[in-house]
C-alpha cells in the first residue's frame, strides 16, 4: 500500500486503463450538497445511476451519512459546461483592472467608515 | 516576461502548494501514476469490504452488527469517491473495475489475509484501518485536487472504523482468559501484515523520488512505518497485549522505537497474487457482479421505459 501499487521484481510498472466491457454503462450524475440552511449547494462528487430518481437516492446514501447535508443536486455530468483550460488567460486579464476593486480608492480618514 | 513551459507551469502550481485540477495540463507520467494509485485504493477499499462483512452475521451482539454493517458500507462509499476521483482522469469506473475482475489491477495485500476470529473485526479496525488512517492522512495535503478531496472525507469516517476496532479489543480484554487470549492471537497474525501496508523500505521502493517532488506523496514509506509504530505501542500497551516482535524496543538516542525486520519474502509473496486468500477475493467480487447483473439490466429498462413514457 501507501496505496501506491508496489512494482514486484521483474513486473512492469503500469497498468491497463482500457478494456472491452461487456453490457451498458450507466450515465454519471455531480452531485452537490447544502451542507445546512444559509449557503449554497457545493460539489461534492460524482456517481452512476440509470434514472434521476436512483441517482438521488444513491447520491443521500453516498454522500450524506452522517448528516453532511439538508438538501442534495443531481446533474447528469453531460450537462455540466466549463471553458476550455487555456481561457484562464481571461481570468489573469481582470486581474489587472484594479480599478474594479474598492481597495484602489483612498478615502480621508476625517469622513470615517465607508 | 518569462515565458514557462506548460511543465515549469505544472510544477510551479504544485510547490507553491496550490492544488491540480482535472482540466489542467499535466504530464503523462504524472496522470498516469494517480489512475494507478486511485484505482488501486478504490479496489481496496470494495475488496476491503469482504473480511469484515464475513462477520456481520455472526457478530456477537445487534449493537455491533449495526456498527459492522455500518462500517462495510463506508468502505463502499470510500471505493465510490475514489473511483469518482479516478474518473476526472478520463478513466471509466466500470473498466477499472472489469480490469480488477480480470487481475490485471491489484488493490492492498492486506485482504489477501482471512477473518478468523471475532477479534479480527478489532484488529482490522484499530490496526488496518488505523495504518489506513496513517497514509490517507498524508493524502489529504497531496497535489491531485480531486483526490485530496476524497481522502478529506474518508479520514472524517477512518476515524469511526479505528475507535470501534480499538473498542473491540478493549472489551476483550477485559473479558474472560479465552476473550483475551484470543485478542492476542489476532494480534500475532495481523501485526506484521499490518506494517506491510506501508510498502517496500524506501530504498526498495521505485518511483519515490518522483511521487514526492509531484507531492502524489509526501512521506517516506519508513517514515510513515515508524510514525505508524510510535502511535500504537501505547495502545496496545493499555490493552495488555503484547505486540509480536521481540526486537521492539524504545531508541531513546533516535526517539522512535527500534523494531525487528519485515518478511519481505511473505510481503512479495502476497503482492504477487499468491496470499492466502487472493484467488477467493476476486472470485467473490467477480460473483457478486454476476449475480447482480439482472439487477443491473432490470433498472437500465426501467429507466428507459420511463423516458419513453415521458417523451411520449
Ligand atoms: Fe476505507
Ligand atoms: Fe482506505
Ligand atoms: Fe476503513
Amino acid at each position: 500500500m501507501t496505496y501506491e501499487v508496489p512494482v514486484a521484481p521483474g513486473e512492469k510498472a503500469e497498468i491497463e486503463e482500457t478494456t472491452e466491457l461487456s453490457g451498458e454503462s450507466w450515465p454519471m450524475w455531480e452531485v452537490f450538497v447544502r451542507a445546512h440552511r444559509g449557503i449554497s449547494h457545493v460539489h461534492i462528487g460524482s456517481l452512476h445511476a440509470p434514472d434521476v430518481e436512483t441517482a438521488l437516492e444513491n447520491a443521500r446514501d453516498v454522500y450524506t451519512r452522517r448528516g453532511e447535508g439538508v438538501s442534495v443536486w443531481v446533474v447528469p455530468s453531460t450537462e455540466v459546461h466549463a471553458f476550455e483550460p487555456d481561457a484562464a488567460a481571461d481570468y489573469v486579464e481582470a486581474n489587472e483592472k484594479v480599478y474594479r476593486l474598492a481597495t484602489t480608492y483612498e478615502i480621508p480618514e476625517e469622513v470615517g467608515q465607508m | 516576461m518569462v515565458v514557462m513551459s506548460p511543465e515549469e507551469q505544472f510544477q510551479a502550481i504544485i510547490d507553491a502548494e496550490d492544488k491540480i485540477e482535472p482540466p489542467d495540463w499535466m504530464p503523462d507520467g504524472y496522470r498516469k501514476t494517480l489512475i494507478r494509485q486511485i484505482a488501486q485504493h478504490a479496489h481496496s477499499e470494495v475488496i476491503g469490504m469482504q473480511p469484515e462483512a464475513n462477520w456481520i452475521t455472526r457478530a456477537p451482539t445487534l449493537y455491533r452488527k449495526a456498527i459492522l454493517i455500518a462500517k462495510v458500507q463506508d468502505e463502499a462509499g470510500h471505493g465510490l469517491y475514489l473511483y469518482s476521483a479516478a474518473e476526472t482522469l478520463g478513466v471509466k469506473r466500470d473498466e477499472m473495475q472489469e480490469l480488477l475482475h480480470q487481475g490485471k489491477h491489484k488493490y492492498s495485500s492486506i485482504f489477501n489475509y482471512p477473518t478468523l476470529s471475532w477479534a479480527d473485526m478489532g484488529t482490522i479496525g484499530w490496526l488496518v484501518d488505523g495504518a489506513a488512517i496513517t497514509n490517507q492522512v498524508m493524502l489529504t495535503r497531496g497535489s491531485y485536487g480531486p483526490y485530496a478531496r476524497a481522502m478529506v472525507r474518508i479520514c472524517k469516517e477512518e476515524s469511526f472504523h479505528q475507535r470501534q476496532g480499538y473498542e473491540v479489543l478493549i472489551r476483550l480484554c477485559q473479558g474472560s482468559p479465552e476473550q483475551k487470549a484470543m485478542a492476542q492471537d489476532s494480534i500475532n497474525r495481523w501485526w506484521w501484515p499490518a506494517l506491510m501496508m506501508f510498502g517496500p523500505h524506501d530504498s526498495d521502493s521505485t518511483h519515490t523520488e518522483q511521487s514526492m517532488k509531484w507531492k502524489i506523496k509526501r512521506v517516506t514509506n519508513d517514515d510513515l512505518r515508524q510514525q505508524f509504530v510510535d502511535m500504537t505501542v501505547r495502545q496496545a500497551d493499555y490493552l495488555g497485549l503484547e505486540l509480536p516482535d521481540p526486537d521492539l524496543r524504545w531508541n531513546e538516542e533516535r526517539g522512535h522505537y527500534d523494531f525487528g525486520d519485515i518478511d519481505w519474502e511473505e510481503f512479495w509473496h502476497v503482492v504477487k497474487g499468491n496470499g492466502p486468500m487472493n484467488r477467493e477475493r476476486v472470485a467473490h467480487k467477480v460473483k457478486a457482479w454476476k449475480d447482480g447483473a439482472w439487477v443491473r439490466e432490470a433498472a437500465t429498462a426501467h429507466a428507459k421505459k420511463r423516458e419513453a413514457r415521458s417523451a411520449a
